[in-house]
């Protein structure tokens, strides 16, 4: 029972890791063997994360809406996303005739590549992390920032007006909006000490950041959670795809499977978002503790590590969901105005304020 | 032949590949994505000597910065989608002669250049140390280069702000 309790899928990999260590002797092959098992689980795992996603974005919107939204394929329309795959799969992956076909079939493959290439340090649950690298937070960023060449490349290299227009301004937009993004992780970093999402994971045993950290940290937070939400081109800030003025932005052209490529990454990015802002400001896999009180503390360590991180990823996963039926789209003037004008220069004068707070030790 | 030898060369191959397209390409925005490519092999080989910290950099400055601004003066500038005239053959040929000439040059001090194994303590690159010695004003501290380098970047980004202002016409 205890061992249900505590688990966190790090004896699962131990588990594996000596049943093929038993089988293979050779080093170079078990290493091989274990990443192509880790990267074969990661994507199986990644691509039946967004079949939910893209379920409950739906449910979402209609209960937002109060509507029923999809609830006649399979029970309460569980099945709908898997019929929807389906209709893509079969459809005919159209490359238009005056395209750089190249550059268009290859650019949902740089998208998907650079958001799955983020997920690499997030860790699931309790010493269950793909890559501890020592520069998590930076990679993150560094990463993240490639998804831009693909969106700017599929605009490009379909030839459509429309494609260019939506795919200069997600340039425009991912830019800017990097700079806060940038700011407000960086405000953790100071508090932590740290790059590395395990340890940034570690420093919040006592406490999540965005109660130690106070007001500075609760700012951060949220210019975090909006500065990403335009990351990732999600409304209301999707004027990228903007159906009403670009019929689709960026991926008009693209079709059938392609076109869910598109969709996965989106998907994918979304849940990174959430992810790091869970492990950032929410204590990632880390139970909620409250300094002193030990019995309540040792209630909250029987729930699992991995539920305590997936809870608190799908909370801000449901807020930016949240958003999209909640604000209008923005215009690009002042969407630009949002952030040269507000968040950056309020993010800048808040990580004064934290490192003020970190020298000082005000953090609890 | 190691694993790592076999990584190594994959790397060269697409930083080289990547580098002779860019210049090969008659497409100019092509030519920008074959950068970007070799540039990503740059950062691919920082990585495999782990150099961590050197390698997100490069993949924030160059691959989110430099290649983004040269795609989007390509798209505000160039026709780019017309092909790119073919060079003419004097300027080629030369062109040819000054890169094999400076291939020559590299290849010929490399074999010359005698290495010498350091006999320091092998420094951990971690961000910490990185940012410590960064601004340490001890003897080998980059403190003065580290600030006369932000007082470049500050003149260029005020140089730069007033050659965007709008002035008010004359009423």
């Amino acid at each position: 029972m205890r061992i249900f309790l505590s688990y966190s899928f790090s004896a699962l990999a131990t588990f594996i890791h000596s049943f093929l260590a038993g089988l293979i002797s050779n080093g170079m092959f078990l290493l091989v063997t274990e990443m192509v098992i880790t990267g074969v689980s990661l994507i199986v795992f990644l691509v039946l994360l967004c079949f939910f996603l893209g379920y409950m974005e739906r449910r979402v919107a209609a209960f937002m809406e109060i509507r029923l939204g999809p609830n006649r394929v399979g029970p309460q329309g569980t099945l709908q996303i898997v019929a929807d795959t389906v209709k893509l799969l079969f459809k005919e992956g159209l490359t238009p005739d005056s395209s750089d076909k190249f550059l268009f079939n290859l650019a949902p493959f740089i998208m998907v590549v650079a958001s799955m290439l983020v997920v690499a340090p997030i860790a699931f649950a309790k010493d269950f992390q793909l890559y501890d690298i020592n520069i998590g937070v930076l990679y993150v960023s560094a990463v993240s920032s490639i998804s831009v060449i693909g969106i700017l490349m599929a605009g490009w290299s379909s030839n459509n007006k429309y494609s260019l227009l939506g795919a200069m301004r997600s340039g425009a937009q991912i830019v800017s909006y990097e700079l806060s993004v940038g700011l407000s992780l960086i405000s953790i970093v100071i508090l932590s000490g740290s790059l590395s999402l395990g340890d940034i994971v570690k420093s919040q045993e006592n406490g999540w950041w965005i109660i130690k950290g106070h007001i500075p940290i609760i700012i951060s937070f949220v210019i975090f959670v909006i500065a990403s939400t335009a990351e990732i081109n999600r409304a209301p800030f999707d004027l990228a795809e903007a159906d009403q003025e670009l019929t689709g932005g960026f991926h008009t052209e693209y079709a059938g499977m392609k076109f869910a490529m598109f969709l996965l990454s989106e998907y994918i990015n979304l849940f990174v978002v959430s992810a790091i802002a869970a492990t950032l400001f929410l204590g990632g896999w880390m139970p909620f503790h409250i300094g002193g009180l030990v019995s309540f503390n040792h209630i909250m360590d029987y729930i699992p590590s991995s539920l305590w991180f997936f809870g608190k990823t799908f909370f801000v996963i449901f807020i930016i969901m949240w958003f999209r039926w909640t604000f209008p789209r923005l215009r690009v003037d002042q969407l630009l105005t949002l952030e040269w004008k507000y968040l950056l220069p309020i993010s800048m004068v808040n990580v004064i304020f934290v490192t003020v707070m970190a020298i000082m030790g005000w953090h609890l | 032949m190691s694993a790592s030898i076999i990584i190594f060369y994959i790397l060269a191959a697409i930083i080289l590949g990547g580098g002779i397209l860019a210049v090969t390409a008659r497409k100019i925005f092509r030519s920008a994505i074959y950068l970007l490519f070799s540039l990503i092999g740059i950062a691919g080989l920082y990585f495999f000597l782990n150099y961590e910290f050197i390698a997100a950099v490069q993949i924030v400055v160059y691959v989110g910065g430099i290649v983004v601004l040269i795609i989007f003066s390509i798209f505000l500038t160039h026709a780019s989608g017309a092909d790119m005239q073919e060079p003419k053959l004097i300027p080629a040929l030369f062109s040819a002669f000054a890169a094999c000439f400076a291939c020559a040059l590299v290849i010929l001090l490399i074999n010359n250049h005698t290495f010498i194994p350091t006999s320091n303590t092998v420094i951990e690159p971690t961000v910490k140390t990185i940012g410590r010695q960064m601004l340490s004003t001890t003897e080998h501290g980059f403190i003065l280069p580290f600030e006369v380098v932000s007082m470049l970047l500050l003149a260029a980004m005020i140089g730069s702000i007033v050659i965007a202002l709008k002035t008010k016409p004359k009423a």
